[in-house]
């Protein structure tokens, strides 16, 4: 096997094989869908079929009595019910009002699911109805009813952000534009629908076995809403099937399973069906944006006024602070000296949004990387110049206060421009767009910065791991950050055995325990490879270090002069193989000098905290990255085919290359299936479409052709020198494929998605550009 | 409740038989009956390719085959895919061409292009795209799932 190498060539860069793929492509894992628990009922939620009413009466009484049924809940048998999410506006059961469609009433432990199901169509519910807040227009009129106490005008959360003065700008300005953009609803489609067991020991301590992304922070939200002690509850996270944001959040499923488990005694397993997953998880957060800019006859940009207005949904979550990552895309990705950026998140009746990776990156870059077209072409320059004029370079601090300490921007705009060709694509396909027949090609580009080095959305972005070594020269890393299939095991696996100078094999990873593993803020923003990772490399260094300082008492060499490598203390000058490891380590453990279990905690280094403003540093290294598109577009049926994406990224150093190609690939298609396929039609409150059959993924004869450069800064801080990716690759491909459609046709769709049918009516002057309806 | 129905098929090779209810559908029979949890529900309308198995040779979609139609027949599982040579070899190239991200839609894809495998349909990048289409992931845009099933297909990994 590659990876088994004698006294070695470095890891860094290769091929790495995920530890977990063997057994998941022989259908050996088990997911949460997959774990019996003796003695477990089955649960099943029953959901309002009101949008948004009153409850007058729930009568339970039926489904008590059918056989098999343990308990029927209401939010009468769970008085002591704390509301949970970001907003704490959202008790898990209702007691007198539903707000959405996924509203939970009752819920039904049974024997079985069917008993459950059964149970649960014996329920009657009476309700009152009450007008429905169908958008946000509705939910801002003087005379809506208000959807939360104490939330005046529907208003959930704003976010104002201020550098300079807009007013002065926009007098240095020679061009000024304004457009107005509108982004959908889109939902994650985790293959493995969302579940909970949840199980309570005869002592209290509450057992979960749940997919979340964030298990220690959620050890204290499930307190809070239960009212138990927070350091009674372990949290067991079985292989995830997909998360994506999704699972960043609490949301109602998770207590209801919980108050089940503790009213019946007995554990208590909760999945989804597909539909449910499609009606009750959470979505990417539609926007309604404006954004006015302005720049000089040089090309230098001058300003940015951006207002937006965000449909909440009816309850608060992640979904709703995706402004504060929209402002830095705005403030930040280039040089403007002057920006005003405000956001109004406002409740509805509509289903509410929760975190997606790229958290309202994807919005925003789409705007922002409209109107840096526009205003190239407005002052007669190219997109790729006018881009490298205004982009960011190492060194910077923005006035937002983000300092890019390593940053391959430009990098990335030359190579993406290069590899495409897209200067000489571009002006001819701009001269063929009058040209006779109804297919045409454009290229359109696009580029983005994100976090790449932790995210500061807590006091701190911190994350402990334990080695330990046996005598066997095998090491078990315990991390506190998760896996959710993006391959951070095997890139903690694979730091730590470049440093042991040791084979993948020899190293376990136990990454999913909060009884065993270390504190950790979870797995969101980009920030494993990069906090855990360098969690991890402290641990191996530190076992490095009493690895040689032993090797040198046994040999009488210096530590220096001794090295670790191919499984063997190693002379490092030579590569001379002086033991093998495991036989020295197992002396060691029988002498009174061993301790080879190493502690670390990795914290971002300190930098100026953001505050009430939003000014200051959100992250130790930046991600950077440059996207072009090309595209054929049919004006007879309005079908856009993405046939290739040219993605340069600034990954910092690539580590498992793999693993990056892997996340690029992916993220790449997901945002293809943004801009193109995927569309949640959520229509006065309901949504048309919670199947696979009309929400559409991209499927693999759709994909375009890749071609993939990393542009290596090697970040001071990162691991290796990386930064972290996941998000990075599925955030321009909209704002480009926009781009390329307005190269090929001359026209400049203005609202996502581009399914035929949108970009066929915008082609033929049948689609009014989005229009500004958030207010003042 | 249904009726129970005595059922004769052989499972990844192995002569079974059981009484299931009639409404029972083969996804169920498998996860839920005969615990082989390789087999996943994805979407249960046939939509996802998650369930994917064979029935006497051809893929099928398990959560729209009523467990009472595998009588008579003879069914593989993921299980059973990787047992077999062809199924190792395409565990191998999907393990070293990093086809492999959350997992949850891998054991539909082995079975399915095992299936191409075996009927000659892995010829190239155009007739795998095809045949996989039916698939779903969520995770790996499909281009090293694709890469995967070319390397087995041409018999073995490149790593
Ligand atoms: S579960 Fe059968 S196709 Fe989705
Ligand atoms: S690997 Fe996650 S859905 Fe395919």
């Amino acid at each position: 096997m590659a990876e088994a190498m004698p006294a070695a060539p470095s890891l860094i860069g290769r091929r790495i094989r995920k530890l977990d793929a063997p057994e998941k492509a022989s259908g050996r894992t088990r997911y949460i869908h997959d774990l019996e628990v003796p003695g477990a009922l089955h649960a099943k939620i029953l959901r309002s079929t009101e949008i948004h009413a009153r409850i007058v009466a729930i009568d339970t009484s039926a489904a008590r009595a059918l056989p098999g049924v343990h308990a029927v809940i209401t939010a009468a048998d769970v008085p002591w019910q704390r509301p949970i999410g970001v907003g704490k506006d959202h008790l898990p059961l209702k007691t007198d009002r539903v707000r959405s469609l996924r509203d939970e009433i009752a819920a039904v432990a049974a024997d079985t699911e069917e008993i459950a199901e059964a149970a649960l169509r014996l329920i009657r519910v009476t309700y009152a109805k009450l007008p429905v807040l169908a958008d946000v227009t509705a939910a801002m009129a003087a005379d809506a009813p208000q959807l939360h106490e104490g939330r005046p005008g529907n208003v959930a959360m704003t976010f104002d952000y201020a550098q300079g003065d807009v007013a002065q700008g926009e007098r240095e300005s020679d061009v000024v534009i304004e457009d107005v953009f509108r982004l959908h609803y889109v939902t994650h489609c985790c293959m493995g629908v969302s579940g909970v067991i949840a199980e309570f020991d005869p002592a209290g301590n509450l057992l979960l076995h749940s997919n979340t992304q964030v298990p220690f922070l959620h050890k204290r939200e499930f307190a809070e809403a239960l009212g138990i002690d927070p350091a009674r509850i372990r949290i067991i996270q079985p292989p995830i099937g997909g998360a994506f944001g999704s699972k960043l959040d609490i949301y109602p499923f998770e207590p209801i399973a919980i108050f089940l488990a503790k009213i019946t005694g007995r554990p208590v397993k909760l999945l989804f069906t597909r539909e449910e997953e499609f009606l009750a998880s959470p979505t990417r957060q539609p926007v309604l944006l404006k954004l006015r800019s302005g720049c000089r006859r040089d090309g230098t940009l001058t300003f940015r006024t951006v207002e937006t207005v965000h449909d909440n949904g009816a309850y608060t979550s992640w979904g709703a602070t995706t402004p504060f990552v929209m402002m830095q895309t705005i403030s930040s990705l280039y040089r403007v000296p002057h920006c005003l950026y405000h956001t109004a998140a406002i409740y509805t009746n509509n289903p509410y949004a929760g975190s997606f990776r790229g958290y309202g990156n994807l919005q925003a870059t789409f705007a922002v990387e409209a109107h840096m077209e526009k205003l190239a072409e407005a002052v007669g320059m190219d997109g790729l110049a006018f881009r490298l004029k205004n982009a960011q370079t190492a060194g910077e601090v923005t006035p937002q206060g983000m300092q890019f300490k390593s940053c391959g921007f430009q990098q990335c705009l030359e190579t993406a421009a290069a590899r495409s060709d897209y200067l000489r694509k571009h002006a001819a396909y701009a001269a063929q767009q009058r040209a006779p027949g109804p297919v045409k090609r454009g290229i359109g580009m696009a580029s983005m910065l994100h976090v790449g080095g932790g995210a500061k959305i807590y006091p701190s972005d911190g994350c402990g791991t334990i080695l330990k070594i046996d005598d066997f020269a095998h090491v078990t890393l315990m991390t506190g950050a998760s896996e959710i299939g993006q391959g951070s095991e095997t890139v903690l696996a694979q730091l730590v055995c470049e440093e042991l100078g040791l084979p993948l094999e020899a190293v376990t990873v136990v990454n999913n325990d909060t009884d065993i593993t270390p504190w950790d803020v979870g797995v969101h923003a980009s920030r494993t490879t990069f906090i855990a990772g360098n969690s991890a490399i402290g641990a191996a260094r530190k076992a490095r270090a009493k690895i040689l300082a032993a090797a040198a008492q046994k040999t009488g060499l210096t530590e220096e002069a001794l090295g670790l490598a191919g499984g063997c203390v190693v002379r490092r000058a030579s590569g001379e193989r002086l033991f093998e490891l495991g036989k020295f380590l197992r002396g060691l453990h029988f002498s009174d000098r061993a301790e080879l279990v190493m502690t670390t905690f990795y914290y971002e280094p300190p930098s100026r905290h953001q505050d009430r403003e939003f000014k200051g540093d959100v992250s130790a290294a930046y991600a950077w990255a440059t996207q072009v598109c090309e595209v054929e577009v049919d004006s007879d049926t309005g079908i856009v085919r993405l046939l290739k994406v040219t993605g340069a990224h600034d990954v910092g150093r690539v580590l498992n290359r793999l693993g990056i190609e892997g996340q690029i690939e992916g993220g790449v298609v997901m945002g293809q299936g943004y801009a193109l396929t995927e569309d949640l039609m959520v229509d006065h409150g309901v949504i048309r479409n919670p199947n696979f059959r009309d929400y559409k993924l991209v499927t693999a004869p759709e994909i375009p052709e890749m071609d993939i450069t990393f542009i290596e800064t090697l970040d001071g801080e990162g691991p290796q020198g990386a930064k972290g990716v996941g998000e990075a690759p599925a955030i321009c491909i909209a704002a480009a494929i926009a781009n390329a459609i307005w190269n090929a046709t001359g026209t400049r769709i203005y609202a996502l998605p581009f399914t035929p049918e949108h970009v066929y009516r915008a082609l033929h002057g049948a689609a009014a550009p989005p229009a500004w309806t958030g207010g003042a | 409740m249904s009726v129970n129905c005595d059922i004769a098929f052989t499972l990844n090779g192995v002569p079974r038989r059981l009484a299931v209810p009639a409404d029972m559908s083969t996804l169920e029979l498998l996860r839920d009956q005969l615990g082989l949890t390789g087999t996943k529900y994805g979407c249960g309308e046939g939509e996802c390719g998650a369930c994917t198995v064979l029935v006497d040779g051809a893929s099928v979609n398990a959560c729209l085959m009523f467990a009472v139609d595998c009588d008579g027949r003879e069914l593989v599982t993921v299980e059973g895919v990787v047992a077999g040579a062809t199924g190792q070899r395409l565990r191998d190239a999907f393990v070293a061409s990093g086809a492999v991200q959350c997992g949850f839609c891998t054991p539909g894809f082995m079975v399915q292009a095992s299936h191409l495998l075996g009927q000659g349909r892995a010829g190239g990048e155009a007739e795998i795209r095809r045949g996989i289409e039916g698939n779903l992931c969520r995770c790996t845009g499909y281009r090293k799932i694709i890469d995967a099933i070319a390397t087995a297909a041409q018999g073995g990994d490149h790593g």
